[in-house]
């Protein structure tokens, strides 16, 4: 029975990670074709060093990311501060469940519907937009990790702040904001991973020119299948693995 | 109460941001096109066979990688709640890491594998075995559900089953219950929720999808997701391809009705619900 269930765990792992060690592995393959093995290569990593498409999608992704994530984490903390002490309980219904609501909705429709908006209100699809529907899409995730926080926080010291004469802002700046950031940190990282890692999204706000990596990959992947992608993913699959340990620490020290 | 300066500017972020995109949605969808004359032509036109049929071949594909999702991931999720305390979180950061791959890579990864003169067709042949063709079809389609959805489907039901109380299971074996009807008689029933939640995170992306069909379904291969991009994106017409996200949206809340009574019924504490 303990075999069994190895094999099973084994199979299935092994179902997971196959492909992604399939990508690796080609990477560093010599020849353009899957079908054989070349000899190493670092090739395919100093092309996409050349590639200025590339390199252009990566600088949007990432300042797209950085600018998002921490627009949102303002708005949302800011948000989640007001749910938590200013809003009556039927008012805190209503809002939570619209905020839930872009989180339960297919991506394709919140898509459309930003691309509709965007539209409507004359803003030029371009970086601009995409920009705002990246800060759009991940803020409820802020504020959906920053109220379990908030939660936690003992409301008495908040009071006390304000009867010894602090103002709101100044109590929040110094009690409440202190209490919460480790919340309001891993939203932020929450929203920026969310970000580098959107592509439905940004496929209908973006406009010409402004493609970020997923867009780009989308695009690539359509036309025909370069090794200089395997290298791309590669280099990506290991940023993003360092970033998220560096989260996961994180939030394993904040349980601590 | 009494400082509501800090209420009115997400009010209102709410209003622009998730009210008004989605209230244009129907809007366009029960307009004419060009005009702000009330119709139902672009339901009706959405209505038609050809859509329908799409749709219900979207739904069909999704439902079933769902069904397999199931049948892989319960075992899975049962596995790791039952492994050693000493192996659970690194297992569970196993199942995790994956997802943390752009999705696009990961389904390209299969464009990769399935190919015909790609590495698994290789190594069929490398033993004599006949080569499977499998890219742009169906089979290829719910390959890339199943795999990327997957974790979705384990994780939930895992994080349920370890919030179990093992001491019911400890009782059900001294009143003389094998391990097939504790099996079937509590943990199943006890799990469901995280069943229903799981579903419902494989089902959504799955039956919305245009990505995975478009890359391993191939150039022709139409899922109700690609039909609504290529409305918007190649053809224009925001009035029909809103049409048909309002239908998409109207059979996606059912299936979540559906699923969300059933999780009542079983513990009511499902993950949306």
């Amino acid at each position: 029975m303990e075999f069994l269930k190895r094999s099973y765990a084994a199979v299935i792992f092994a179902f997971l990670y196959i492909p992604i060690f399939v990508l690796i592995v080609f990477s560093f393959n010599a020849s353009k074709s899957r079908a054989s093995w070349d000899g190493f290569t670092l090739r395919w990593y100093a092309d996409l060093f050349d590639n200025s498409a590339i390199l252009n999608a990566l600088y949007y992704t990432l300042s797209i990311a950085v600018l998002a994530a921490l627009l949102a984490t303002i708005i949302g903390t800011l948000a989640a501060f007001a749910m938590y002490k200013d809003m009556r309980p039927w008012e805190k219904k209503i809002v939570m469940n619209l905020t839930y609501l872009p989180v339960l909705n297919p991506d394709i429709v919140t898509g459309i519907s930003l691309m509709l908006l965007f539209i409507f209100m004359k803003i030029n699809l371009g970086f601009l937009s995409l920009l705002l529907a990246h800060i759009i899409f991940n803020v409820p995730y802020v504020i959906l990790t920053v109220l379990p926080k908030l939660r936690q926080f003992d409301n008495n010291l908040y009071e006390a702040a304000l009867d010894l004469g602090a103002s709101p802002a100044y109590a929040f700046r110094r009690i409440v904001f202190p209490e919460i950031l480790p919340g309001i940190v891993t939203g932020a990282l929450f929203a920026f991973t969310l970000s580098i890692d959107d592509f439905v999204i940004s496929f209908f706000t973006t406009g010409s020119g402004i493609n970020n990596l997923s867009i780009l990959i989308y695009s690539m992947a359509r036309r025909g299948i370069h090794p200089t992608i395997n290298a791309l993913s590669t280099l990506l699959f290991l940023a993003v693995l360092i970033l998220l340990l560096a989260v996961n620490r994180r939030v394993v020290r904040d349980k601590k | 109460m009494g400082r509501r300066w800090l209420v009115y500017p997400y009010h209102t972020w709410m209003l622009l941001f998730t009210v008004i995109p989605l209230g244009l949605i129907f809007f366009y969808a029960f307009t004419e096109p060009n005009s702000t004359q009330f119709t139902l032509e672009n339901i009706r036109h959405a209505a038609e066979p050809v859509y329908l049929g799409v749709l219900w071949h979207s739904v069909w594909l999704a439902g079933l990688s769902t069904l397999l999702c199931f049948l892989i991931g319960y075992p899975m999720a049962m596995i790791l709640a039952k492994s050693s305390v000493k192996y659970r979180n690194m297992l569970v950061v196993l199942i995790v890491i994956p997802m943390w791959m752009n999705f696009l890579l990961r389904t390209y990864a299969w464009m990769t594998l399935l190919e015909k003169n790609g590495p698994l067709n290789a190594i069929l042949l490398h033993f004599g075995l006949p080569a499977i063709q499998i890219l742009y079809t169906d089979y290829a389609v719910m390959l890339g559900m199943v795999y990327n959805f997957l974790p979705f489907m384990i994780l939930p039901i895992y994080s349920v089953l370890m919030k179990m109380d093992q001491s019911l299971l400890e009782a059900a074996e001294d009143l003389g219950a094998g391990t097939w009807t504790s099996f079937r008689r509590i943990t199943f029933p006890l799990s469901l929720p995280g069943v229903y939640a799981g579903m419902i995170m494989v089902f959504m992306p799955a039956v919305t999808t245009f990505v995975i069909s478009r890359l391993l379904g191939g150039g022709q291969y139409m899922l109700i997701g690609n039909v609504i991009e290529e409305q918007f994106l190649a053809i224009g017409n925001w009035s029909f391809g809103s049409a048909l996200s309002v239908l998409m949206m109207a059979i996606i809340l059912v299936s979540m009705l559906f699923l969300s009574r059933y999780s009542k019924e079983g513990n009511g504490g499902g993950m949306f619900f």
